[in-house]
């Protein structure tokens, strides 16, 4: 799998893409693939302020539960609706289906996540598989 | 003993197999100072007919087959006898929880159809396999409110059942949640102005029973309106289920919390019992408890499974929406039973023979004792005030072989010299006017009872 | 041609399809028949005006015989005790002996009311007193509650006499230490009752790391949460130290008692330093799990905290009756309305009258025996992650068959085609990929073999034809289920099409 370049990645396998004060959020490919069939998507309100690193959300499968973590500090103004009809779509396109824009607090933050190349070398540690 | 399927060669030949000397090799991981080395105290190991003779002088001690009159959150009502037969099949009483849907399609199906009568009876979208009993339901309802509007308080009305409100408090108190109690009005409802008054933008929900713990039927519209102005939710608790087949359900309720023990459940003397939760399709990830979904196979035959398991203590640890595991699913399944016996036609038939006794009874008491609360609209329980105190009434009933109403001083100490007196179907009219006869003896003005005869259940 | 497996436990056969109830549905068939009133009719109009139901909806309505069929052929398609041997860790799939049935259904017991009086309560009265005294004995405890409905609920009533404890010391103590090997329930009631939840790491001989344990606790620590034995079926043999650290710094042992099969008659929690426990009594104590409940969970405890437990408690007053006592100002007050699972109170006393203290011991031994000779025989065929000596039940890991990309859900399904229920999957966490197996005292020679069997034939079908254990089961009247359909558009009820 070949993770987008001109998006930034967390160890928490969120995805966020920005363009200067807003920003795209999801999960990545590596994230769904563990996971499995997701159920249901937990997810804040637009207008929610999150805190980069702390849970904002969770993602379902059918026996497990993972919390999602804010890659950034921001203000929540769009949610995906598509989602809770049909969370599948993060399974058959996880770096495709987005789950929040955001505007955010402090583009600066984003310089101390992984890049497409960090993260594949992580995922490739991590998985072991 | 008898239930362990080994002979000494069985187990020669198995500590053979595994290498062990004897037993205690296999127990040597236990500290050798914790071992216990004298017999337990227990009593000394009986023959099936000494065990069935033990506990048939337990019953004999314990009141059987007098005449009951008390109710109270705990009713009697006739068990079909196909509940025993359908339910002691080994299949059911000693089947596991239905984790491994392939085998448990039994259980599973049996649940989806007790969820949909359910669902059916209390005028609520979705209800799920069953609570501890109708006092840890109506907490439970509590906690999912609190939930689901992230406000912290609840209000209560004190005509719901004393002991479930006791375990509202145990719980709330651990949560930090404050509880405000609402008195009752002389109708014996609720009192609507000071729930107005109470009901604000901090309350996560109102909580009322109906038919109450009097007996007496709610005006479940106007706490409702009252509610939801602010914001709050409605939790509605029922702990007389008969009462669903000819009152009309909390339709306007956001959570309906049930005892579903009225259905086929024996009075057992407390428990094991049948609490339920059934609330609207939106807040079911709130909701606690299992719940068996319909779905389809790899052939696309029709089966069910547990589902939305995401909510529950094996998954969500911490986060679980409650961390009850076990919960009743052999007594739900007798209630499953009872309801389908009776089904839409019985139900209402069996709810209106236990308004003619309740009403006859209450007739009866009231011509020469107070019947209170006849104001609004009771289902088969009511409340009667005597010059007497209702402990030497029952003493004297005890007398006949009959358990008279419950003395209400514990619970409601301003109402005086009052008892919560219940008729069922199965209350004959002997019994009633042999009861209404032993009240009235204290104002001199009927027969002594000694000259009734015994009456029996 | 590769050879078929000879399966020797179960066979096909046909067995009795069955739609949902409302499917069989029809005006004017009933099943009940009440007797005519001895008191005169009412108009329900007027009784109760607004509040009068009309309509009982799609409430079913059918015949007795149909209702029998219904019930009984779908009982058909359930694996229950009375079939065979349920290897699931940690349930205590025992014999649920019938005369337990019988004694829970005579009049006086079956039909009592709570609320009757105390002089007409003495029989159940003397159940409780009796069923209280046995397990106060077999648990090495002072003091005991019969409330709690189920484990579950028990941990909760614990965990509230734990801060009821400490709250009266005037220090009322944040966090519950719990094993990351743990039940998760133990977790969800800790939140429940409003603790913060510190996970203890095992060591690698899975037991509580005792180090870490003497780092983590403080005198912000209310309690740990212990099972014993593990849920890896290994007895913590360091465990005077572990409740030596938690006393020291003035935390309480909780012990959750789900694996007392391992310990009746051989050892009491009471004497190796546990301050409090629940049971269940529908593992131990062989009340039957009814597809999934009713069960028990009391409470057992040292004097220290007798005060808190739940009101009301049993006495015995002065003239050598028993009666319940209310005042009780330092209790936690009530888990439930009324005093508990009564039937099951019933059905736990009937069961330990038919053992005696001889039986109760031999029981025990045979359930610690059972699960040793299983772990034998499948030592070789399934990996064994932890060497320790294992009491009443044993965990083996998928790491051999995880190879060919079998897991142990795929196994345990295959299990099924074998005439089996399956053992407990994926729990403990801290064993990726566990097959948890507790055979218990109730499986004969005869039923081992046949389950060690299976196993070793499904480790060798894994290698040679592992799509046949990846498609499991074959054999049963549905195939594997889609969950995650069930979960995504979930489907909880029968709607009229």
């Amino acid at each position: 799998m070949s993770y987008p370049t001109d998006f930034k990645y967390t160890r928490e396998h969120e995805w966020i893409k920005s363009d200067g004060k807003t920003a795209t959020i999801g999960i990545t490919d590596y994230a769904q693939g563990s996971l499995g069939d997701i159920v249901f998507v937990d997810l804040p309100k637009p207008g929610t302020e999150l805190t980069a690193g702390k849970t904002f959300g969770s993602v379902e499968s059918v026996k497990a539960v993972s919390d999602l973590y804010a890659p950034a500090t921001c203000t929540v103004t769009e949610v995906n609706g598509e989602l809770a009809t049909a969370p599948e779509k993060i399974n058959k396109d996880a770096h495709g289906s987005w789950m929040m824009k955001v505007t955010l607090k402090n583009p600066g933050e984003l310089n101390g996540l992984l890049s497409a190349a960090d993260y594949e070398k992580f995922v490739a540690e991590e998985g072991g598989h | 003993m008898r239930y362990l399927p080994k002979s000494p060669a069985d187990r020669e030949a198995i500590l053979k197999a595994i290498g062990a000397r004897s037993i205690d090799d296999l127990f040597a991981p236990i500290p050798a100072e914790y071992r216990l080395n004298r017999d337990l105290k227990v009593p000394r190991q009986m023959a099936e007919s000494e065990i069935v003779d033990w506990f048939r002088e337990r019953s004999r001690e314990n009141g059987d087959s007098y005449a009951m009159f008390l109710g109270a959150g705990a009713y009697y009502h006739y068990r079909p006898v196909i509940i025993d037969s359908l339910i002691s099949r080994g299949e059911f009483l000693t089947a596991y929880t239905p984790y491994q849907a392939e085998i448990s399609q039994g259980t599973l199906q049996s649940i989806f159809e007790f969820q949909s009568m359910i669902c059916e009876l209390t005028g609520m979208e979705v209800a799920n396999a069953s609570m501890y009993d109708g006092s840890t339901a109506a907490t439970e309802a509590v906690m999912m409110a609190v939930r689901l509007t992230g406000r912290r308080s609840a209000v209560v009305a004190r005509n719901v059942h004393p002991e479930y409100r006791e375990v509202l408090a145990t719980y709330a108190f651990h949560q930090n949640m404050p509880v405000t109690t609402i008195g009752f009005a002389d109708s014996g409802r609720i009192d609507l102005k000071e729930l107005e008054k109470s009901v604000n933008q901090d309350t996560a929900c109102v909580l009322i029973q109906s038919p109450n713990f009097f007996g007496t039927i709610e005006d479940v519209n106007a706490v409702a309106e009252i509610a939801h102005k602010n914001g709050a939710m409605l939790v509605v608790s029922i702990s007389e289920a008969v009462s669903l087949g000819i009152v009309e359900p909390p339709r306007q309720a956001d959570v309906v919390a049930m005892e579903a023990q009225s259905f086929g459940v024996p009075l057992g003397f407390g428990g094991p019992y049948c609490g339920v939760i059934a609330t609207r399709e939106k807040y079911v990830r709130q909701m606690p408890g299992r719940l068996v979904g319909q779905t389809t196979d790899s052939n696309g035959k029709r089966g069910f499974v547990l589902t939305l398991a995401t909510r529950e203590q094996h998954i969500r640890r911490e986060k679980a929406t409650s961390n009850i595991c076990t919960n009743q699913a052999l007594v739900a399944l007798m209630a499953n039973i009872f309801m389908t016996v009776y089904g839409k036609v019985g139900l209402k038939e069996l709810a209106k023979q236990n308004l003619a006794k309740t009403a006859y009874a209450a007739q009866q008491f009231g011509k020469h004792a107070k019947v209170l609360f006849s104001a609004a609209p009771r289902f088969n329980e009511f409340v009667v005030q005597t010059s007497e105190d209702p402990l030497a009434i029952n003493s004297r009933l005890l007398g006949q072989k009959i358990i008279g109403g419950l003395p209400l001083k514990k619970f409601y100490p301003e109402l005086g010299n009052a008892a919560l007196w219940c008729c069922t179907e199965l209350t004959t009219r002997a019994a009633i006017d042999a009861a209404v006869n032993s009240v009235n003896e204290s104002q001199g003005l009927a027969k002594p009872s000694r000259e009734i005869a015994e009456v029996t259940r | 041609m590769k050879p078929k497996p000879t399966i020797r436990k179960a066979t096909r056969h046909v067995n009795q399809n069955e739609g949902l109830i409302f499917e069989k549905s029809s005006a004017g068939k009933g099943a009940w028949r009440l007797p005519p009133l001895d008191v005169p009719e009412v108009d329900t109009a007027k009784l109760l005006g607004s509040a009068e139901r009309k309509d009982l909806g799609h409430m079913p309505e059918v015949s007795e015989i149909e209702i029998i069929r219904h019930f009984t052929r779908m009982s058909t398609w359930n694996y229950a005790i009375d079939l065979g041997m349920y290897p699931l860790g940690s349930c205590t799939m025992k014999y649920n002996p019938r005369v337990n049935e019988v004694v829970s259904r005579l009049d006086g017991l079956a039909n009592g009311h709570p609320y009757q009086p105390e002089n007409v309560s003495q029989g159940a009265l003397r159940i409780l007193k009796t069923l209280s005294d046995c397990l106060i004995d077999i648990t090495g405890m002072d003091a005991i509650t019969l409330q709690p409905a189920a484990g579950a609920h028990g941990e909760f009533t614990g965990l509230l006499l734990v801060r009821a404890h400490h709250q009266s010391k005037g220090h009322a103590r944040k966090k519950i230490l719990i094993p990351d090997s743990a039940h998760g329930t133990n977790p969800a009631t800790a939140a429940t009752v409003g603790y913060a939840v510190e996970n203890l790491k095992s060591n690698s001989q899975g037991m509580v790391d005792v180090a870490a344990l003497a780092s983590q606790m403080n005198e912000d620590v209310a309690a740990l949460m212990l099972t014993n034995p593990n849920t890896l079926g290994v007895f913590e043999q360091e465990i005077h130290k572990i409740a030596d650290i938690m006393h020291a710094k003035g935390g309480l042992l909780y012990m959750d008692g789900a694996n007392m099969n391992a310990l009746v008659g051989k050892v009491r929690p009471g004497d190796f330093g546990v301050d409090l426990m629940h049971l269940n009594l529908h593992k131990t104590f062989s009340t039957p799990h009814g597809g999934g409940g009713p069960g028990s969970g009391p409470v057992a405890v040292k004097k220290i905290l007798e005060p808190y437990l739940p009101t009301p408690v049993v006495i015995t007053r002065a003239d050598g009756t028993l009666g319940f006592e209310y005042n009780r100002p330092q209790s936690v007050g009530r888990v439930r309305a009324f005093y508990g699972n009564f039937g099951m109170f019933v059905r736990a006393l009937a069961y330990t009258l038919a053992n005696g203290p001889d039986g109760l011991r031999q029981t025990t031994e045979d359930a610690v025996l059972n699960a040793n000779y299983i772990r034998k025989g499948l030592e070789g065929a399934y990996d064994l992650p932890y060497a320790t000596p294992s009491m009443h039940e044993v965990v083996f890991s998928d790491k051999l068959q995880a190879k060919k990309g079998v897991k142990t859900m795929d196994i345990a399904k295959r299990l099924i085609d074998y005439g089996f229920h399956p053992y407990t999957t994926a729990f403990p966490l801290i064993v990726p990929g566990a097959l948890m197996i507790e055979p218990t005292e109730s499986e004969s020679k005869e039923e081992m073999d046949l389950f060690i069997d299976a196993m070793k034939s499904i480790a060798e079908e894994v290698e040679e034809d592992p799509e046949m254990v990846l498609a499991a089961p074959h054999t049963t009247r549905v195939s594997r289920l889609d969950e995650v359909a069930a979960a995504r558009k979930p489907v909880l009820r029968w709607k009229p099409s």
